[in-house]
């Protein structure tokens, strides 16, 4: 049983109108978000709140995009309290400056609260039992809990915690109270649906989108569809003369760590009538100096870069080149992937109201803290005076950690100094997303007499994220960034490297589900799946014999969550054994097998696949995770299947391309996502739980996804697909 | 124009732009806001609700066209608090994740059913490919349709 010693930062009061709250001070416990991290974590906290009518409340500052965050936090509390879980409810945090770092990314929310919100509820429920026992005079170890109840031994007396509350929030609070063994569960590692989802399927649950304050305006603006584009003069005549347009107000960007970009804001009473003024608008634009980019010039280059040395050289062991000068025979793989974007089926918009220096926004936002900081900058307001409320989100991925949609809002609302919605339409989304980065990946392999490989030399190119977000390098350079899945490549090959050439490239990059395993995954485990066989081995052999974490560097980050060896072979072995790997399959059927390590957990997928008259189905995707323990299995597997779907669908049909410098895409008929009908008809989802800290499921289900497909494509018909989207057609 | 039409049952008249779609009509000047605004050119369904029982992308429906119409959107499908069975489906089958397509997923979902097309998950598929899901919640969503018409026989 694991003790811990966290008085500090846990807080009980009574609350206003009966019952008891406590506050969790988060920061004894935290590490960095993961993706987008935003400097000093300072003290974030969690609200736990006991009514006198028995509910309990959890007040989380995470934000919810689908993920599960409500539900997964709350079960962490509700089963070291003993809760009743059909009394739980889940409360979204509206952000304050007291919060500190809230963000939610990076597969983070689960890792981040694990120890401090089961040490809280633990806490609490030897608080109440105390109380319970005070009440009745016995010894506290001759009382029991359950489902919100506190029961004496003899089975006479039972008090609802509802009761005890104001008692148990009158006594000290203990410390070092020891959290439930795993045999103990109730809740956790059981099947649970989302909490509070009633509001959503009534219609009434409340998205960025569906805002409505007081006085509220509807903004729609034009922006530099040019990245890097300026305004150079604009005639509003038209645009004013349209019903409902109430006022028309220049945007100016803002740069590098928020992008907004410069546009003209037609205000209106509706949306409608904002819509209709931005089309009468008359812009002359400055087009700037990215104006001539396209994706057939970042091709080129990134294809000239990856045949030569790297400008920076991330990750080396031994002498790759020597030995592969040497070499009787090298295998070679170009592998390239295009822009991504997020394309959350909520478009960006925020609500935002600015009065006597105060500005209050209404945001869907994953970063409330990085927005305050950001809109306090662009408004030149201290971070006191701006509040942001949270809203729920329709979808997130990674898009909405940017703040340039609050600070294109609080921009627009200071200048009509009214409350103002920006509507982006789906135009708008997918021309000004912080993209995920294109890329060419080269690699250069040998093979030793026993058919492994001696020599891997891995040279990747893409614009780097990094350069979106701050104008010098991080330590290190930009490469170790954009080589995750690459240069930390989890294969023992004696000599190898890791090299980077950074892209210049004018279109905003950020973070996409995964991040950087999603393009550097689909080329190491393309080019493994082609040493194997060349070496007419068995892929899932290859694999398992392969897979060593000598090489691995730590992430610095995270020290306490070693990349494993053993975990990654084991979530290989357990979807090889679940797929059937090896045994006879239907004719015409292939299967094509992909692992990998993201964002600290362990995925493998095997896909089974027939290809006829050059038409793709895929029969069956068997999926084996390892994220340690599972708090909600339903939502982790809802987590893996999300991901494998986004996977399957950036593999098969997503691609932005670049021209003039601006996005080529419009809507979903040119930028199609998979549909319900071509989703996999059969997707099985497996879990390893390894008895460790736990991590997170939301991303690491996505970069094995182009590989494994590719490889079962391979299998299937011996042709290798090495670029993104494959050049294949669904049945 | 004027516009005179039933929404959830309700007798309304607004005043709109002849151009102006149903959504906005529902959206802005009601502040029914569970039809959701996705992409304005019915290619995601995330604005799909009910014009005399038939599923309609409010999106690319004029609301004048919805004059002296029957209009059902998501607030309206259950009976006071009592959920409608599609509903209350999606919640035991888990069928949403961030829920922002939901709305238009149920409200097809209860067309589809009421179009006696859900006789096979094949069919669920093919029925409700109009309305996209980026979370991927499909696997949960076919379930959740396919146990309405399961209880229904």
């Amino acid at each position: 049983m694991k003790r811990v010693s966290r008085r500090d930062f846990i807080k009980v009061t009574a609350a206003v109108g009966g019952g008891l709250l406590v506050t969790i001070n988060l920061s004894a416990c935290r590490d960095q978000a993961g993706a987008g991290g935003t400097g000093k974590p300072a003290d974030p906290s969690i609200f736990v709140r006991i009514n006198p009518d028995n509910s309990i409340i959890v007040t989380i500052p995470k934000s919810e995009m689908g993920q599960g965050v409500r539900t997964s936090l709350a079960m962490l509390v509700a089963e070291e309290l003993d809760a009743d879980w059909n009394q739980v409810r889940a409360e979204l945090a509206s952000y304050d400056l007291k919060y500190g770092d809230m963000g939610t990314g990076g597969s983070s929310s689960v890792r981040q609260n694990w120890v401090p919100l089961r040490t809280a509820g633990a806490t609490l429920r030897a608080m109440l039992v105390a109380a319970a026992a005070k009440e009745w005079g016995v010894d506290p170890t001759e009382c029991t809990t359950d489902s919100s109840f506190v029961h004496h031994a003899n089975g006479d007396r039972k008090l609802h915690y509802g009761a005890l509350a104001a008692k148990a929030a009158a006594l000290p609070v203990p410390s070092g109270v020891a959290l439930k063994p795993r045999a103990e569960w109730k809740l956790m590692g059981k099947d649970r649906v989302g909490i509070d989802v009633g509001p959503i399927t009534h219609g009434t649950a409340q998205y960025g989108l569906d805002v409505k304050v007081p006085g509220m305006l509807y903004a729609s603006i034009e922006r530099t569809t040019v990245f890097g584009g300026t305004v150079k003069s604009f005639d509003k005549t038209a645009a004013l003369a349209v019903p409902g347009v109430k006022n028309v107000v220049e945007i100016k960007g803002v740069g590098i760590g928020v992008t907004v970009h410069p546009g003209v804001a037609v205000v209106a009473t509706n949306t409608w009538a904002a819509m209709k003024g931005r089309k009468a608008l008359s812009i002359q634009w400055e087009p700037g100096p990215h104006a001539a980019e396209s994706t057939e010039a970042y091709l080129a280059t990134m294809r000239g870069a990856v045949e030569k040395k790297g400008a920076e050289t991330v990750n080396t062991k031994g002498d790759p080149d020597a030995v592969l000068a040497k070499a009787g025979k090298v295998l070679s793989g170009v592998f390239e992937t295009p822009f991504l974007s997020h394309a959350t089926m909520e478009p960006m918009n925020c609500t935002a109201s600015f009065k006597d220096g105060r500005i209050e926004l209404w945001s869907p936002t994953q970063f409330p803290d990085m927005a305050t900081a950001e809109v306090a900058k662009a408004l030149g307001l201290k971070p006191d005076r701006v509040k942001v409320n949270l809203t729920l989100m329709g979808g997130g991925f990674g898009r909405r950690i940017n703040p340039d949609f609050s600070v294109e809002a609080a921009l627009v609302s200071k200048a009509i100094g009214q409350p103002v919605k920006v509507v982006w339409t789906r135009e708008d989304d997918l021309r000004h997303d912080f993209y995920r980065p294109c890329s060419v990946h080269r690699i250069d392999a040998s093979l030793g007499a026993d058919g492994m490989p001696e020599a891997w030399r891995h040279r990747v190119s893409t614009p780097s994220i990094d350069v979106s977000y701050q104008e010098k390098p991080p330590e290190g350079g930009w490469g170790p960034n954009e080589t995750d899945g690459s240069a930390n490549m989890s294969y023992r090959i004696l000599n190898r490297s890791a090299e980077y050439t950074l892209l210049a490239s004018g279109v905003p990059r950020g973070w996409w589900r995964a991040v950087s395993t999603t393009h550097g995954m689909f080329a190491v485990e393309s080019m493994i799946d082609d040493l194997a066989a060349a070496a007419g081995k068995d892929p899932v052999e290859y694999r398992l014999a392969l897979i060593d974490g000598v090489w691995w560097k730590q992430p610095p980050d995270f020290p306490e969550y070693p990349f494993k060896a053993e975990r990654l072979k084991g979530v290989l072995q357990l979807a090889a054994d679940k797929a059937g790997w090896g045994k006879p399959l239907p004719k015409g059927h292939a299967m094509g097998v992909a692992c990998g390590y993201d964002h600290l957990s362990y995925a493998a997928e095997v896909f089974e696949v027939s290809v006829v008259n050059d038409r793709l189905r895929i029969h069956r995707v068997v999926c084996a995770a390892d994220a340690g323990p599972v708090v909600n299995p339903n939502g982790a597997r809802a987590q893996l299947e999300g991901g494998i779907t986004m996977g399957l669908s950036a593999a098969l049909k997503e691609r932005i391309t670049i021209k003039g410098g601006g996005v080529a895409q419009r809507n979903f008929d040119s930028y199609s996502l998979l549909r319900i009908n071509e989703a996999p008809v059969v997707i099985e989802t497996y879990f390893v739980e390894t008895d460790t800290m736990p991590t997170g499921f939301g991303e690491p289900a996505v970069p094995p996804v182009a590989a494994g497909l590719a490889n079962a494509i391979f299998r299937a018909t011996g042709k290798r697909l090495r670029s993104l989207p494959l050049d294949i057609k669904m049945a | 124009m004027e516009v005179h039409l039933t929404v959830n049952g309700m007798a309304r008249r607004a005043d709109v732009d002849p151009r102006a779609a149903l959504l906005d009509l529902l959206r802005d000047t009601f502040g029914l806001t569970g039809a959701k605004r996705g992409c304005e050119r019915g290619e995601c369904g995330a604005c799909t609700v009910l014009v005399d029982g038939r599923p309609a992308l409010s999106c690319l429906t004029l609301a004048v066209a919805s004059g002296g119409r029957s209009v059902t959107t998501i607030e309206g499908l259950g009976q006071g608090n009592r959920l409608h069975p599609v509903q209350q489906a999606f919640i035991d089958h888990d069928a949403l994740q961030c829920g922002f397509c939901t709305p238009g997923q149920i409200l097809c979902a209860v067309a589809c059913l009421a179009a006696g097309r859900a006789g096979s998950d094949g069919e669920v598929r093919e029925w409700m490919s109009g309305n996209l899901c980026r979370c991927a919640a499909y696997p949960q969503i076919v379930a959740a349709v396919r146990s309405v018409a399961a209880a229904a026989r």
